[in-house]
Order: C-alpha cells, then sequence, then structure tokens
C-alpha cells in the first residue's frame, strides 16, 4: 500500500517521544482525512448549471481557449472581445465552421485577418451547431464584460486540482490504530523489563556481591543469546520477512509506477495543461472515441506552434520530424500488458471518469510519469468503488431499475460484470 | 420421432473400427508423438517432473532480470494524421473481389491503415455473402512470398523505368514487323481493364487477348449460342425454383457462384414451425459422379460414372418430351435410380423448375437448355437477357494459342493472371515452347511455374492494394478500392499497359473517366463527383437496365446434340473412370499458397493439406486397397501417385481427384502439397474434360497418411446430436423429429431440463445465443476461416493435423447416416453406398451449467452475466481438465507456441504474415486451453458504441463473424434478452418447434440451440427403403 512520506516521518519521531505526543499525533492523523474529505466535496460541487452561456463556457474551454482569449489579448488568434460587434453571427458562424472556405470565398475581412495572422489557419469546427457557436459567442460576450468572477474561478482552481490525491483509506486508518496499540503495549512491557531489571540489579548486590553490574549484564546477555529458542525465534522472524520482502518484490515485478523516463522533446505537461489549460481531449483526440487516448501527431503541434515559439530548439525538432516526415518517437509511459484490454472511451466518455483519477495531476508534471500502479488490484479495486454514470444514459435503464428493485446501494461497476474475465481480457 | 432412432457415423474409421479410431476415441487426448520426435524441453509433451525444477529456476531468473530493467517501448504518432483515420479504431471500405471470374462484392476491415478481415457486401445485389476462398484472399495480402518488384531475367534490382523503355522498344519492332502479341488472362470482369487491352491493341493491332479458366464453361457459353444464338453464361435464380435436377453441377460449392445460388437455394429451404410459417420447400434431385457439397445436400442423390452423365440428360429430357410434348432425341436409355421420379417432378413443377448442369460439353448443354426450355424454365428460373460474365474462358482459343507458341508464331506473350503451365493439360507443351518467345512479360505477384520462363516479371499488386472495377451481371457493377498502400513495389498491370500504348499511365483516372463516358451514362444521377463518391462508398453501381427476363425461342439442333451425346457416353461402363474435381477451399489452386485453405477441411471428406484419389469402397475392395494405400492413376501414359481416401457415396468404378493441387512454384505452404492432376484432363472436341475416361490404379507400396478432421472431436451416438424429420411429417408436427429426453425420478419421469445440481444464472443485462439452422447450413466453411481470420487462429500444418491438434474454434462436423434399419444389426456395419450427409456447425456452447467451468483448477474458465463461458488465458496453466469435461469437444490446446516458430512456418512466423492479426484478440501462447469466445470483442464494442450514443444495443450493432459470413445465413446471433432481436422472435417461434439443443439429456444448457433439419423426402419410399434392408 502506498503511505505518503511525511506521515511517515511522523512515525519515526513518536517511537520516541511520550505518550502524551503520540496521543496528539494519534489525533492530527485521524482529523486528516476527515479535512481531506471535506475538500473533496467542496470541489465536486462547483460545476453545476444549465443556459447558453454555460454551455458556451464549455464549449469555449475545449475548443477556443487554447488560441483564442476572451479579451482582446492577442493569443494565437484574435482576443474574441467585441467579435459579435466587428461582425454579424451568420458570418461568425461560417467562419467558425470552416474558415478556409470563407478566406477562399475573398470575403476582405477574412482576407484581411488571415494575412494579418500570418496566414495561419484556424482549425476549422465542422461539428459545432449554429446553437454551440450562439452559446460560444454568448459566453464570450458576457465574460467579456464581466471579467472579474471568471478570474476567481481561475484562481479557484489549483486549490480544487491540489486534492486530487484521495485521503487515506479506511484500512490505513485500521493499521494506524493497530500499530499505535502494539507501541503502547511494547513501551508498557519495556518499562516493566527495565524496573524489574533495575530491582534485579538492586537485589544483586546482596546475593552476589563480587559480580559486579557489567559482568552480570553480560552473562545475561549471553544467556538471553544462547536460549535456543529465542534464536529459532530470530531466526524464524528473519526468514518470514526475507520471504515477505521477495514476495512483495515479485509482486512489483513489471510494475513501473513512478516510471517517468526522459523524452525526445521535453514537452512540459505542467507549461501546456496547467499553465494553459489546454485541455486534455484538444491532443489527445481519441480519448472519447476509442480505445487509445492517441499520442498527438506532430500536425496538431503545429495548429499552434506554427506561430508561437517557433525558435525554441525543443520545437525545431517537430519542425525537423515534419520536414523529413519521420514520426517523433516517444518513449511510452504507461503500458499494460497484451493480454489486457483497456478502453477509453468506456472510462471517459461513458463512464465520466477525470483523466487525473488515473494519471494524477498531470498539470502539476513537468515530464510525464506514471503515477497508478495499472495493475490489476488496482483496476478491481476502482471497479468494486466506483459507482456507475448512468445518468441520461438509456444503456443502463433497465439495469439501475433492477439495481433498485434488488438493492438500496448504489449501482457499482463490480454489480454490473466489471470484475468478469471477459471485460477485459480476450 | 422415428428418425432420432438413426444411425450415424462420422467415419469410416468408425465403421472399419480401426486401430487408431478406437484408442483415440477412449483416450481424451490424442496420443503425443513418441519422445524421439520430439527431444526438446520445451515440447510440450516430454516434459518430465524432473524438469519442473529446471524450468522453475529459470522462470525465476528470468522474473528477476525481467525486473531489472524494463525494456523502453516507444510510442510513435502519426507525422501527418490521416483525416478519418483512428489509431485503435477501424474503418470499412467497399471494395470488390474478382480473381479469375470469382466475384464477391466486399466490405475490408482496416485497422491503422491495414486490412484485416473481409465480410460481404450486403448492398450488392449481384453477390451474396463470400466464401472461404475470398475470406483467406485476405492473407494473400500479407503473402511473404511475393516478388518485391520488378525482376528481369534474375535481376531483382532492375528499375521500372528500365523495364518500361525495353518493352517499350520491343514492342514497338515487334509490332513494326507485324509479330503476334497475346495476352493471356483467365476471365477478367473489368469493363475499364478490357477497355484497356482495347487501347494496347489499339497501338499495337497484332495483339489478341487469350482467355482461359481452368475449370472452364466454355460449353455452357457455346450451349446457349447454338440454342439461342447468345453466347452467355444466363443468370440462375434457384429462389424461384420448386424443383431443382443437378447433374454434376456443385452450385452450392464449386460451380461458377455458389455463394450467390446458395443464398437462392436456402431461401426455398426455410421452414417455419409457428402457425402460420412457411411449411414448403424446393426439392432437389442431383446425379453426380464424385460426392459434392450439393450432392451431400441434395434430398435425392444418384451416383453415376462421369460416361453416363451426358445419357442422363438425355435420358432425361426424352422422359419430359413424351409428358410436354417435345420431339424426342435418338440416345442410348439410361436407367438409373430416381430419374423417373425427377422427370415425372419436373414436369408438375413446370415454371417453376430447374435444370442445371456442369458438364463441359456443349452438346449435353445443348439438350439441357431443351429441357429447361420445355419446362419453361426461361423467364421465371433462367433469365439469359441479363447474364452473369463469370466464366469468359474460350478453350478453343486457348488450345490455339498452344498451338501458336509451339509453332514459334508468336512473338510477344503478356500473361495477365493465368498460369497455364500449371493449370492447362497441356502446360508441359507450354513450357518447353514459352522460352522460345522473344518478348515475355507476366504481371504475376511471383514467379510460378509459367512466370519463371518469362523474360520479365512485373508484379501487379494484390487486389486489396488496387484499384479496379467489375462487372459481374449485366447492369451491375462494381468498384475496388486500395485499402492500404502499395507493400511492395510493385505497379498496377493496367497503368503497365497503358504505359506502353503510351496513354497517361494513371488507371485510377483512366477508370473514372471510363465511368464517367460509359457507366454514368447509364442511369447515374446528380453530380459526377458525387456520383463517383456514392458508388465508392456503395461498392455498387445498378444501372437503371429494365431487368426483363424473355423466354427465347429454343433454335439449337437437338438431333444433332442428341447424336453426339448417344455417341460419346455409354449406359454400360466397366472401366474404372477417373473424375477430376474443383475442390471447395483450394478451388482451381492459383491461391494455393495459403496456409488457412490448406489447412481448411474439404467439406464432404473432411480432409486437407492434401489431395486425393476417391473412390467407392466398393471400388477400393475390389482393387484391394484401404485408406493412406497411395496408388499410381495412370491415363495413356501419364500417371499421378495420391494416397487414397473413401468417400461413400462416390461412384462406383471412379477414382474422384482434386485439382488445385501439387503447385511447385507458389512458396512454401503450397508447394509440394499433393499432386498435380490438370496433365490428366483432356479436350473433347476443343472443350476441356475433367472426365478423360477409363484409367489403371495400381498400388504403389507407399502408404501416406491422410489429415482428415472429422473423427478428431465429434460427438455422437447420441440420439440427441443430430435431430432431423422429412417434410411431411414437419408439417403435420413441427417437433417432428425432435428427442425430448426423460429421466426417470422417484417421482416419475421428468424432462431432463428439469433436474439441475446447479441454481443457474440471472441475466439481468444480456443473454447473448445464437440459433444454428442446420437445414439452411450446407457445410460450405466460410465460416471457418471467417472465425480463423478474426480470431487470431494459427495453422497448425499437416502432421498436427494427423496429431488431431487443429486449433479452429469452429468446425463443421459431417454426418452420414446409415440407410439401414435401426434393427439390423448387420446392415448397420455397412458403409452405405450413398448415404445421407448432415452438416453440424459446431463451436463453443456456451452452457450455462458449464462442465469446463467446475473442473478448473485455477478459475481460468467462468461464466459471464451475459450468458457466455469466458475463458482467461493468462490464467490458464493447462491442466486440460476442461477440454476433457467438455461434452462438445470444442475446447483447443496450445501444444506449441505457434507463433515464431520456424516447426509452423505459416503466417504467424513473418512480420509481413503478422500483419493479418486482429489486434483485439490475444495472440495465444504455448500451454493454454483457447476456444470460440462468441466473438466477445465485437460484442464489447457494440456495448461500447451503444453507450456512447447513449442508447441500447440493438441487432444492427452486434455480430458473430461466423453469423455474418454465412451467405445462406444459417446463424442467427443476438441478445435472447432483447424481445425485439431476431433471435427471440425465431426462438419464440421454434421453442416448441424445431429447436433443440444438443445432447440436451446432460442439461448443461447452451446458449446456442440448432433447427432439426428438414429433409424434403417422400414418407412411403423411405418405409420401402427400410422394408428391402429388412
Amino acid at each position: 500500500m502506498y503511505i505518503p512520506f511525511p506521515k511517515n516521518s511522523k512515525f519515526c519521531s513518536f517511537i520516541k517521544c511520550s505518550n502524551r505526543i503520540v496521543a496528539l499525533v494519534l489525533a492530527i492523523m485521524l482529523s486528516t482525512p476527515v479535512l481531506l474529505r471535506a475538500q473533496d466535496s467542496t470541489a465536486a460541487a462547483a460545476p453545476a448549471g444549465g443556459g447558453d452561456v454555460a454551455k458556451g463556457e464549455s464549449l469555449f474551454k475545449n475548443n477556443c481557449a487554447q488560441c483564442h482569449a476572451v479579451t482582446d489579448e492577442r493569443v494565437v488568434g484574435p482576443g474574441l472581445k467585441g467579435a459579435t460587434s466587428r461582425q454579424d453571427m451568420p458570418w461568425l458562424i461560417k467562419w467558425v465552421r470552416n474558415s478556409q472556405a470563407v478566406i477562399a470565398s475573398g470575403d476582405p475581412y477574412a482576407v484581411k485577418l488571415y494575412n494579418e495572422y500570418s496566414k495561419a489557419q484556424m482549425t476549422s469546427f465542422p461539428n459545432l451547431s449554429e446553437d454551440d457557436i450562439k452559446s460560444i459567442f454568448a459566453y464570450v460576450d458576457q465574460a467579456a464584460t464581466a471579467p472579474a468572477p471568471t478570474a476567481a474561478a481561475a484562481g479557484g482552481a489549483p486549490a480544487a486540482t491540489g486534492a486530487a490525491d484521495s485521503g487515506p483509506s479506511d484500512l490505513f486508518m485500521i493499521v494506524v490504530v493497530a500499530l499505535v496499540v502494539v507501541m503502547l503495549l511494547v513501551l508498557g512491557v519495556l518499562l516493566v523489563i527495565v524496573s524489574l531489571l533495575s530491582k534485579a540489579v538492586a537485589g544483586g548486590t546482596e546475593a552476589a556481591p563480587k559480580a559486579d553490574f557489567m559482568t552480570r549484564l553480560s552473562t545475561s546477555l549471553k544467556n538471553f543469546a544462547m536460549d535456543s529458542s529465542i534464536r529459532s525465534a530470530t531466526i524464524w522472524v528473519f526468514a518470514l520477512l526475507v520471504l515477505k520482502a521477495t514476495i512483495d518484490g515479485a509482486f512489483n515485478v513489471g510494475v513501473q509506477q513512478g516510471y517517468a523516463p526522459k523524452q525526445p522533446i521535453s514537452f512540459s505537461h505542467k507549461l501546456h495543461a496547467g499553465e494553459y489549460k489546454i485541455d486534455c481531449n484538444y491532443c489527445h483526440t481519441g480519448v472519447n472515441r476509442g480505445k487509445s487516448a492517441h499520442i498527438p501527431s506532430a500536425n496538431i503541434c503545429m495548429n499552434c506552434h506554427g506561430v508561437i515559439k517557433k525558435e525554441s530548439p525543443e520545437i525545431q525538432k517537430i519542425y525537423t520530424s515534419i520536414e523529413k516526415n519521420q514520426p517523433i518517437e516517444w518513449v511510452r509511459v504507461h503500458n499494460l500488458p497484451d493480454l489486457a484490454y483497456f478502453n477509453h472511451a468506456q472510462h471517459v466518455n461513458v463512464g465520466g471518469v477525470e483523466c487525473e483519477n488515473c494519471h494524477g495531476d498531470v498539470a502539476q508534471m513537468e515530464v510525464i510519469q506514471q503515477r497508478s500502479s495499472l495493475t490489476m488490484g488496482w483496476c478491481i479495486d476502482c471497479h468494486r468503488k466506483t459507482e456507475v454514470n448512468t445518468k441520461d444514459n438509456q444503456y443502463y435503464d433497465k439495469l439501475v431499475q433492477l439495481h433498485g428493485s434488488e438493492s438500496k446501494e448504489a449501482l457499482k461497476v463490480a454489480d454490473i460484470g466489471g470484475l468478469e474475465c471477459s471485460k477485459c481480457h480476450y | 420421432m422415428e428418425n432420432t432412432n438413426k444411425r450415424y457415423w462420422r467415419g469410416l474409421e468408425e465403421l472399419r473400427n480401426d486401430e487408431k479410431f478406437v484408442k483415440n476415441a477412449a483416450s481424451e487426448f490424442a496420443e503425443g508423438p513418441t519422445e524421439s520426435q520430439y527431444e526438446s524441453l520445451v515440447d510440450g509433451v516430454g516434459t518430465h517432473r524432473r524438469d519442473f525444477l529446471k524450468v522453475l529456476g529459470f522462470g525465476m531468473a528470468a522474473v528477476s532480470l525481467a525486473a531489472c530493467e524494463a525494456p523502453v517501448k516507444k510510442a510513435i504518432p502519426y507525422v501527418n494524421k490521416p483525416e478519418g483515420e483512428f489509431p485503435t479504431i477501424s474503418n470499412w471500405y467497399a471494395s470488390t473481389y474478382s480473381e479469375g471470374g470469382d466475384y464477391a462484392s466486399i466490405l475490408v476491415k482496416t485497422r491503422e491503415g491495414r486490412p484485416i478481415k473481409i465480410e460481404g457486401n450486403s448492398l450488392s445485389k449481384a453477390s451474396c455473402g463470400v466464401s472461404a476462398r475470398v475470406h483467406a484472399s485476405l492473407l494473400g495480402l500479407y503473402d511473404n512470398e511475393k516478388l518485391r518488384g520488378p525482376k528481369k531475367g534474375e535481376d531483382t534490382k532492375v528499375a521500372w523505368e528500365t523495364v518500361d523503355k525495353e518493352i517499350l522498344d520491343q514492342l514497338k519492332s515487334i509490332a513494326a514487323k507485324g509479330g503476334a502479341i497475346r495476352i493471356v488472362s483467365p476471365t477478367i470482369l473489368s469493363p475499364s481493364t478490357k477497355s484497356v487491352i482495347a487501347d494496347f491493341t489499339a497501338k499495337y493491332p497484332t495483339t489478341k487477348h487469350v482467355v482461359y479458366d481452368a475449370n472452364s464453361a466454355a460449353a455452357l457459353l457455346k450451349g446457349n449460342e447454338l440454342s439461342f444464338g447468345k453466347s452467355v453464361l444466363p443468370a440462375y435464380d434457384f429462389s424461384k425454383a420448386k424443383l431443382i435436377v443437378g447433374i454434376d453441377a456443385d452450385f452450392l460449392g464449386t460451380w461458377i457462384a455458389p455463394e450467390t445460388y446458395s443464398s437462392q437455394f436456402a431461401q426455398t429451404r426455410i421452414v417455419g414451425s409457428a402457425k402460420d410459417g412457411k411449411k414448403d420447400m424446393s426439392r432437389l434431385y442431383q446425379f453426380e459422379s464424385i460426392m459434392s457439397l450439393t450432392g451431400s445436400n441434395a434430398d435425392y442423390r444418384t451416383s453415376v460414372k462421369p460416361s453416363q452423365l451426358g445419357l442422363v440428360v438425355t435420358s432425361l429430357y426424352n422422359k419430359v418430351a413424351a409428358k410436354l410434348g417435345g420431339q424426342s432425341i435418338t440416345a442410348p436409355a439410361l436407367d438409373v435410380t430416381n430419374l423417373d421420379k425427377a422427370a415425372n417432378e419436373l414436369v408438375k413443377a413446370k415454371g417453376q423448375a430447374l435444370v442445371v448442369c456442369g458438364v463441359n460439353d456443349p452438346s449435353v448443354q445443348v439438350v439441357v437448355n431443351a429441357i429447361n426450355g420445355l419446362l419453361g424454365s426461361y423467364g421465371t428460373t433462367i433469365d439469359i437477357d441479363n447474364p452473369v460474365y463469370f466464366r469468359q474462358g474460350d478453350d478453343i482459343a486457348m488450345n490455339g494459342f498452344v498451338d501458336e507458341v509451339k509453332g514459334g508464331k508468336v512473338a510477344a506473350v503478356i500473361l495477365y493472371g493465368a498460369n497455364p503451365v500449371y493449370d492447362h493439360p497441356r502446360g508441359a507443351e507450354l513450357a518447353e515452347a514459352l522460352p522460345k518467345v522473344g518478348l515475355s512479360v507476366s504481371f504475376n505477384d511471383r514467379a510460378d511455374e509459367t512466370s519463371s520462363l518469362f523474360k520479365y516479371i512485373l508484379p501487379a499488386p494484390h487486389y486489396l492494394e488496387a484499384w479496379n472495377d467489375a462487372e459481374p451481371k449485366a447492369g451491375f457493377y462494381s468498384l475496388a478500392q486500395p485499402t492500404i498502400s502499395l507493400i511492395f513495389n510493385t505497379r498496377q498491370a493496367q497503368s503497365s499497359l497503358l504505359k506502353w500504348a503510351e496513354l497517361p499511365s494513371d488507371f485510377h483516372e483512366y477508370m473514372k473517366s471510363f465511368w464517367r463516358k460509359n457507366i454514368y451514362t447509364q442511369g447515374g444521377t446528380g453530380d459526377y463527383e458525387k456520383f463517383w463518391v456514392k458508388v465508392l462508398h456503395d461498392g455498387v453501381f445498378t444501372t437503371n437496365r429494365a431487368a426483363v427476363a424473355s423466354a427465347p425461342a429454343f433454335t439449337g439442333n437437338l438431333a444433332a446434340a442428341g447424336a453426339s451425346v448417344g455417341k460419346k457416353y455409354k449406359a454400360s461402363a466397366t472401366g474404372l473412370e477417373l473424375a477430376i474435381f474443383e475442390n471447395v477451399g483450394i478451388g482451381n489452386g492459383a491461391v494455393a499458397n495459403n496456409p488457412w485453405l490448406q489447412e481448411f477441411p474439404e467439406p464432404v471428406t473432411k480432409a486437407c493439406w492434401d489431395n486425393h484419389a476417391g473412390l467407392s469402397q466398393k471400388t477400393a475392395t475390389e482393387l484391394g486397397v484401404v485408406q493412406g494405400d497411395v496408388v499410381k492413376v495412370d491415363y495413356k501414359g501419364k500417371s499421378i501417385s495420391v494416397p487414397v481416401i473413401i468417400q461413400p457415396g462416390l461412384a462406383a468404378g471412379t477414382v474422384a481427384i482434386a485439382i488445385g493441387f501439387g503447385r511447385e512454384k507458389a512458396g512454401k505452404s503450397a508447394n509440394g502439397v499433393g499432386k498435380n492432376v490438370y496433365p490428366l484432363a483432356v479436350f473433347s472436341e476443343g472443350f476441356l474434360s475433367f472426365s478423360p475416361g477409363e484409367v489403371t490404379v495400381s498400388k504403389t507400396g507407399e502408404t501416406r497418411e491422410i489429415a482428415q478432421t472429422q473423427t478428431h472431436n465429434t460427438v455422437m451416438n447420441r440420439k440427441s446430436v443430430l435431430q432431423e424429420t422429412v417434410l411431411a411429417h414437419f408439417q403435420q408436427d413441427p417437433m417432428a423429429g425432435r428427442f425430448v429426453p426423460k429421466i426417470p425420478t422417484s417421482e416419475g419421469s421428468v424432462d431432463a431440463t428439469d433436474l439441475s445440481l446447479w441454481n443457474g444464472h440471472n441475466y439481468k443485462n444480456h443473454s447473448w445465443g445464437m440459433v444454428i439452422d442446420l437445414n439452411t447450413c450446407f457445410g460450405c466453411g466460410s465460416c471457418v476461416v471467417s472465425c480463423q481470420a478474426e480470431n487470431n487462429i494459427p495453422v497448425v500444418g499437416r502432421q498436427e493435423v494427423i496429431n488431431a491438434r487443429e486449433m479452429h474454434w469452429l468446425r463443421i462436423d459431417r454426418y452420414y447416416s446409415s440407410d439401414a434399419d435401426v434393427e439390423d444389426l448387420r446392415g448397420l456395419e455397412i458403409a452405405s453406398e450413398n448415404p445421407e450427409v448432415t452438416f453440424q456447425p459446431m463451436m463453443c456452447q456456451h452452457c450455462n451449467n458449464a462442465p469446463c467451468e467446475t473442473v478448473c483448477p485455477v478459475l481460468a474458465t467462468t461464466h459471464s452475466s451475459e450468458g457466455l463461458n469466458q475463458m482467461a488465458y493468462n490464467r490458464c496453466v493447462g491442466t486440460r481438465y476442461c477440454a476433457n469435461n467438455c461434452p462438445y469437444k470444442v475446447r483447443r490446446f496450445n501444444w506449441f507456441k505457434y507463433f515464431d516458430n520456424d516447426n509452423f512456418d505459416y503466417n504467424f512466423n513473418n512480420d509481413l504474415g503478422k500483419m493479418v492479426i486482429n489486434p483485439d484478440v490475444t495472440v495465444r501462447s504455448r500451454g493454454v486451453i483457447e476456444k470460440c469466445s462468441m466473438c466477445v470483442h465485437l460484442i464489447q464494442e457494440a456495448k461500447l458504441t451503444a453507450k456512447k450514443e447513449r442508447r441500447r444495443v440493438t441487432d444492427a450493432d452486434v455480430a458473430v463473424v461466423c453469423g455474418t459470413s454465412c451467405p445462406t445465413n444459417a446463424i442467427t446471433f443476438g441478445d435472447m434478452n432483447d424481445p425485439e432481436s431476431k433471435i427471440s422472435k425465431l426462438l419464440a417461434e421454434e421453442r416448441e418447434g424445431r429447436a433443440f439443443h444438443m445432447l440436451e439429456e446432460i442439461n448443461v444448457r447452451p446458449q446456442i440451440s440448432y433447427l432439426t433439419k428438414v429433409r424434403n423426402k417422400d414418407v412411403a419410399e423411405k418405409v420401402e427403403a427400410k422394408k428391402e434392408h429388412a
């Protein structure tokens, strides 16, 4: 089990401490998960609401925010503040859906814009409906007129993402309490032994006056060491410890938790996902569609880096790759064995699982790292605990109804066959 | 109920009580090879207890070494991702299979730009389903033994520019001198390609295009020319026929367009148990020499010697003409069983009758046309106005070509897809003469028997890499598009011809403008670009051609044809005759270098990896040979030596040998497999004849074991395995022929399903199940290869098939039923001369009370909440308890590692061949059990699609590949929990009718049901037959 480091250091210290300090530490530890959980619930309660503006906001963040600001600040493309007053809505819709067509049609404003932004094409969004685009601009207008609340919301975000690591589990608490109890018992026994020994020392002066304290201590220690039962007990304990270490080691064969290899291009997720808040979907386009989330192809990088930071030596590597038509060979971080089938779309699109659940706080990673163990135990554990995302999904209606008639508990993945072999192995 | 008492036998080994058969029947697994055969530690059999520690020690060391450093894996994205291509998501493209006149409109499944599966295109109206050979053609794409680029003599490094220049120069000088140029090909269905050849001919006017087919139908074309003045292949419609008489035409297996005919024929064989269900069926009579797939599905079958076949036709004509008032013809009368009956019923079914004949003799075909004319088949079951173009070969022209080459009259030969040195009876003569031809260019993909004699081999790409089109039938066109970029440095034959004709050589552009001029004008609508994209998407285009089928007047010279038949065929023939036939899997041998096809068991003999001399039991006894004896079959000095296989139903005094084997320069999988029988075929009046006449058969003294799959895993001797009835009984009682087992208990006898130790399963969500209609399963085996392609099933080779270790998850059991009375114990011991045959597809039955699950010590096989019996390979430790406990014998054990293993040098042993692997299915390693998963990966994919769209799964989402491949839709798959699904509706009708579970008495409650086979036989006659035996 994964024990966070700072808590371990508390363990080390309390052995030396008095009972009062032990009690204090215990109290702190018992309360931490409660605090952490409280934080979780506040973070989860944040996104809610409806209407055009809210829809526009999510659409904007997923599709537009990489290149456009809601203010008049120029990012990759122009700031969108006042865009609705610069052009009418039908033009904007046409532009968003297929900007190339508008430029090709010879629209003077479009051509001017195109030339102004050094002929960088805007990605076309043929999938966005008219309503979607209207919502986006509704959000842009609202955000541009009232920038204060957005800033506040943005400020709040890092605090929420900080709580990604879930609180200590129940099992952990039980172990801690048990350890404390054992420690207290050991402490008691030690005190008894010390008092007995000091009594023996005191009493011994009368019975055997000739031997001094050190001689007597060494004889009794010698006797102690010669005692066969104690010796065999020690050997047993040692052997068992070695065995446990071996088994633990064997279980960790192939587990690459914490694996963070050097990549051919020092791409920073911290910068892209953290600071610029580019949605994971923007580059990992497969995540809602299929099995693989997709490592982005070089042409996706070029959407932005066709304009931004072209001179950086790292980005030059992408240019070289495109010129030579040689794909970039990234080092694969998350290696699931071939015998296990995992599908991103099932988890992200259908299950509504956040990327961070498995990949950790990518927004804080300079170099991408494997945060979860990716063992079968880890999968199963989550399938046991996770509720099925049945909301607005007709596929589950019958199952929810049946489950509701049989049980009061929430419908977990395990309840609908999430632990069966052929769900992942075939 | 009487039919359930029928006695079935799997093969003659069983009746003979062969030593090997008895031994294998008693032991669960076939005995392993002796230790001297396999000495290695990791051989799958000879591991000793002591080796355990060695392996354990090695394992521990390997694990600790592996733990030190995990291998670095790379993730390599596209540089520029193609639009519409998403890694791990498959794309489907419509295309066309047209090889040597065999045609199928197909859909190709591609993953990351490589084709991994072929299915039939349901939009096509000119073809239905795809055959085993079309499924296997996918593997041909990844054949490692194709040429990598152009080859000039022995030079394989030569550049296209060089060869183009040289060939162009030579062609020009030949044309200047007026030298003859010949293009030799099998049937070409592509109108654009024909136009390219016309353009080439326009540039070089001395060019002639010679078309021939290895298994020719030239006489059928000629027969129609003589009868109606049209040299065409009429379109047959079996679905409109109530009564069909087949004379040596294996239209369900190999004759012209078997999948389409199967699908039409199946429509007439569907019956329903519901009150308003269909209760009548067509009837099929078959007169033939060999035991063909069609013959084994016939209601009445008569074995006739090859030399009598013509007289079957004339006698049938005379009998029909006597009733319907046609002129009679003078030919010896032939009296064989069922002929009178067939004639009477043909007359009764006038207007809904069809007579087809596969004899390649124009006179015979003229008489057949006369019969069909009398019966009013033209305009109903035969459409001669909208012909098909599947066979266009001209035997006479090809013979002329051989003579020309021998006479040194040909200056240049261009070979396009043909291999006459191998598959023409005069191949040897050609092989001698060809090197003398000044310029010889082959477009074949490898240096095969013919191409290796050529000066230039300019390999054309596989059809899945190329643009093409096809016109299979008048008014039907289809397009083929590349589904993968060129694997090797190849170029389309059409481009080469265009280049040498000094025209723009882009065949795609050429085809597009050809379509605009010639096909778009036949009913294309809208903008041409949009039309083109739509046809490319659909794969097919039907023109606005009016589909009128007239009844043309028969103008043939019947008397002359009759006289010719009477002269050539004999009513009573005593000698031993040779019958050459086409094998359902390998076909004419053009694509023999395909391990899937080599291991595909021939549907009737169930033998693979060889061709054999088929003999009936009687003839074999007379000749004093037994199965496995290698015999020399000698026809006028030309001879081949093949092992004997005893084939019940084969005409007495006939020896049957399949074409398509004995390749010498095809590749590892085909070279030396079987013997080439083409040289024994003859020409009769210029037409290719596969029945040359009398041969002598002599023992060579050698024996060769036959790799036959039938007796390996089949279950039988239990009444509840096969259940069948006859139509009259079925009409009275839909449950006729059903066996309902009763178990006696203290409370009286109860249904077997009422007694159980188990609590059963509760399927809340889905309950996947399958229904297999034994009445429409003709045993063609398309599903077997389809399953092999989808589920990464390894090829094990001849020796391992003999060892009873073939890996097919889906097998088709073929049973012969004895016609002896059940009480007649002696009669039951005699192999029937002409047995009834039943085919039964057999795969994991996904039992609810699965015997395999309870015995697995490591829980590697468990039950899912959706009715599937799951198999976790990584958990399996290979005890094989499950296989031992499986009542259906459908579990397969990986005795070896079949990939990257030089002992199994098939497609899994090279990088190119491995490209065919389906990435969604694990490649199993040595030591684990595997079996049908009911395509669980497709089920999971379908569920995910539905979930992503926030809806329930429907029939349209889910499929198993055996079901989708079946040309006759005999396999219905779906969710039995969904009341709207096809399977639920079918079961609701048939539960109290034809549906039965195999081995119902052991109450394992399979998810798979079978529907009883109904034969359209007369009841009275059955009783008579029984009396005869008694």
